[in-house]
């Protein structure tokens, strides 16, 4: 009978919690708007390829040869064409202004340099201070010039040619969203659970109420618990949001048992909470607690999950800070599942090293957790 | 005068004495200035290359040393089959796959022709795309060698060659984090400037202190100036901070334009930025709504505004989008500034549209609140 007195009040106060969740509008319609703008953005508007870019040309040739190549460049859809002639100072004006990206410079006599003297130049500068697009549009450039000089010699077959066969695998199609989909789910289940869970709990401290919930008789522990449940929901809500989006918008697959996915995404969401709830003790104010877990848990888990920026690429401190962060183990895991369809087996280690930090952070959580506040 | 004069003493009292909020706003700049740009590092390298090599002749060997002299692979393994590649594939220990296939060195000598496989991980597209170019271009220069082992010069007719001379400017080393310090300097500033102003007004409404301060006879743009003033002179430290003591110690990054424009336009940028976060507050009455209102626009304004991804590269509709935060504008700025030494001409425009942001945003900010709840 005791038992069941004991659940009953444990329902009150877990009933309470999902009161205060759904009476606060704004905040619920950003919870849930925000996965659906980030796969939005993900998936339509943010791309690594360089499409678009406005670029010079400055042909000062003006013959077939350059007329041809300028035609190939105008063809796709990398570069906008505008066409003077322009001098060296001028194209430094242009760069200042942003208003291109590089120039494309013929030098008089292209075609008769190209088929007399078998040599002819061509010159490419492009603005570096965005490196990344000067390397990707320097190379663009000079493989549509290197096509045309191909399609010149193209006459006589080689002999003795290796062909390789490329295979994409996974993803044949190269899509962006088989990268940044797991990456937005781990964002924003950190988001609901650590920060939303911590600043909820500081909030009750802040106001004063939570003396009153201390004192009440249910176990202080319990209190929390109840606290976290309401996160755990809607994170699971926003679990199925983003992987029915992904799916039906973006098309994306889900090669793996699905049961799996959500048993995983689970255990990473009792992490996140495990982590919000060790947060919420130590912090005083809201404030504090959610610029912590702002800068504690978004911006690392954005940064070393790997799927803005390549792990490989950062010194080795920093790799192997990236191991503690919880989002880079479900990362692997999810993609594991979902792209790979890879098994049980697989993802053992990342499931034992999220178990295991969940248990270390509920530990010190208790540990720290005072049931009187000062 | 007078009572802004108290009010500002107020505030900057109230930031300073919270010793958690402190270290939040002044350290964790700095530590994000050190690290973000040493992780931000998009650059394909370390691309990990698995060879299954079932021929084993001297071709296939050179092939392989070839690949692995290049600079852009890691050799992470020798696999006797394509399947234990693909295993060391799906535990991401390895990206790429050359299968080179029995009788490679043979055929090619015989049959004038042979086929390699190459499997590449393609989760990452860009990444994949990178290393089978690579690949592909070694194996392209590989094979030219073997040709002329095997052609005497001279029977080949001379073919035309183009060859291409590419330059580089403002950033000759290609040093990618010229481009990301000042971009990641915005988002600091901009951090600053909306979330904090947004939580201490709301705060003052959360805690009660709001009602205190609206029955006394402060007017609505003392009480405003009092809140942005604080932030603003923050927002200036903070970005000076990272301009001059990071920026240039740390990362040798010297502004090659002027400063005085740099700082006139943060000037404007920061006041257009406050009269976000004093929007945000007018709008949510507890902390975690600020928050999470603050959160969802700024993540928004961040990834849209070109920070790491070219805005040009847009459909159209998020083009549009990204055109309406007043982030990219002022990366924009303070990329062409810091790298290009842009002068007062060449970002006019830019200069109007955050005018244009600040009156904006001020503007509905100061209508919307209300000296009564």
């Amino acid at each position: 009978m005791k038992f069941s007195i004991f659940h009953i009040q444990f329902f009150i106060f877990v009933r309470k919690e999902f009161h205060h969740v759904f009476r606060d509008r704004k905040t619920l319609l950003m919870l849930f708007g925000l996965p659906i703008v980030q796969i939005l953005l993900f998936g339509f508007a943010l791309t690594n390829e360089v499409k678009n870019s406005r670029i010079v040309v400055c042909d000062y040739a003006k013959d077939e040869a350059s007329a041809r190549i300028i035609h190939k460049l105008d063809a796709g859809n990398n570069f906008r064409i505008e066409r003077s002639l322009m001098s060296h100072n001028q194209i430094e004006e242009a760069f200042k202004e942003g208003k291109i990206k590089m120039a494309v410079i013929f030098p008089d006599g292209f075609r008769n340099d190209l088929l007399h003297l078998n040599q002819a130049q061509v010159q490419i500068i492009a603005d570096a201070s965005d490196p990344n697009t000067a390397s990707t549009l320097t190379n663009y450039a000079s493989s549509i010039i290197l096509d045309y000089q191909q399609q010149l010699i193209q006459s006589t077959a080689l002999p003795y040619r290796i062909t390789p066969e490329l295979r994409m695998l996974y993803n044949p199609e190269l899509k962006g969203a088989t990268n940044f989909v797991p990456g937005v789910m781990s964002l924003v289940l950190m988001l609901v659970c650590v920060m939303m869970t911590s600043v909820s709990i500081v909030r009750e401290k802040e106001n004063g109420t939570m003396e009153v919930l201390l004192v009440s008789p249910l176990n202080p522990f319990l209190v929390i618990i109840s606290k976290a449940i309401p996160y755990l929901f809607l994170s699971v809500i926003n679990l199925t949001v983003i992987l029915l989006l992904s799916v039906y918008l973006l098309d994306m697959p889900v090669n793996g048992s699905i049961v799996l996915l959500f048993a995983e995404s689970i255990l990473f969401i009792i992490t996140a909470l495990s982590l919000g709830l060790l947060i919420s003790n130590v912090a005083q104010s809201q404030q504090s607690a959610m610029l912590a877990s702002v800068m504690g848990m978004m911006i690392p888990t954005m940064l070393f999950t790997g799927f803005m920026f390549p792990i490989e690429n950062m010194p080795v401190p920093l790799q192997v800070i990236s191991h503690v962060v919880p989002a880079r183990w479900y990362y692997t895991i999810v993609k594991s599942i979902m792209i790979k369809g890879l098994g049980f087996e697989s993802i053992q280690k990342e499931t034992f090293i999220l178990i295991g930090m969940t248990c270390v952070l509920l530990l010190v959580s208790f540990k720290k957790f005072k049931t009187r506040l000062a | 005068m007078r009572t802004l004069k108290f009010l500002l003493q107020k505030e900057f009292k109230q930031i300073f004495r919270n010793k958690a909020l402190l270290p939040l706003i002044f350290v964790v700049p700095v530590i994000q200035l050190l690290i973000l740009p040493l992780a931000a590092d998009y650059e394909v390298k370390n691309i990990n290359i698995s060879i299954v090599d079932h021929d084993h002749s001297p071709y296939s060997r050179q092939l392989a040393s070839k690949i692995a002299a290049s600079g852009y692979f890691r050799l992470a393994d020798y696999s006797p089959s394509y399947k234990q590649a693909l295993q060391q594939v799906e535990k991401d220990e390895s990206d790429l796959i050359l299968e080179i296939p029995r009788g490679f060195e043979e055929n090619l000598i015989r049959e004038s022709a042979q086929k390699v496989f190459i499997a590449v991980n393609a989760i990452n597209g860009v990444k994949a795309n990178l290393g089978g170019a690579y690949l592909l271009q070694i194996i392209t220069a590989y094979n030219r060698d073997i040709r002329l082992q095997w052609i005497q010069p001279g029977t080949f007719n001379p073919e035309p060659v183009i060859s291409i001379t590419s330059s580089n400017w403002f950033n000759p080393h290609m040093n990618y984090r010229f481009f990301m310090v000042p971009g990641i300097l915005v988002v600091l500033v901009t951090m600053v400037g909306s979330y904090m102003c947004a939580l201490n007004i709301v705060k003052e409404k959360e805690a009660g202190t709001i009602e205190q301060i609206n029955v006394t006879p402060i007017k609505k743009y003392q009480f405003v100036l009092g809140k942005l003033i604080p932030f603003w002179t923050i927002g200036m430290f903070v970005f000076s901070v990272g301009l001059f003591l990071i920026g240039r110690l740390v990362y040798g990054i010297v502004p090659v334009g002027n400063l005085l424009l740099l700082y006139s336009y943060l000037a404007l940028y920061l006041i257009a930025l406050l009269g976000l976060g004093l929007l945000i507050s007018t709008y949510s009455e507890t902390q975690q709504q600020a928050m999470s209102i603050a959160y969802f626009f700024i993540m928004i304004f961040m990834l849209m505004s070109g920070l790491f991804t070219a805005i040009d590269s847009m459909p159209a509709w998020a083009y549009a989008i990204a055109k309406c935060s007043p982030v990219t504008y002022f990366i924009e700025v303070v990329r062409m500034i810091i790298l290009k030494g842009s002068g007062f001409s060449d970002i006019r425009l830019h200069f109007l549209v955050i005018t244009g942001f600040a009156v904006l945003l001020n503007g509905w900010a100061i209508l919307n609140y209300k000296k009564t709840s």
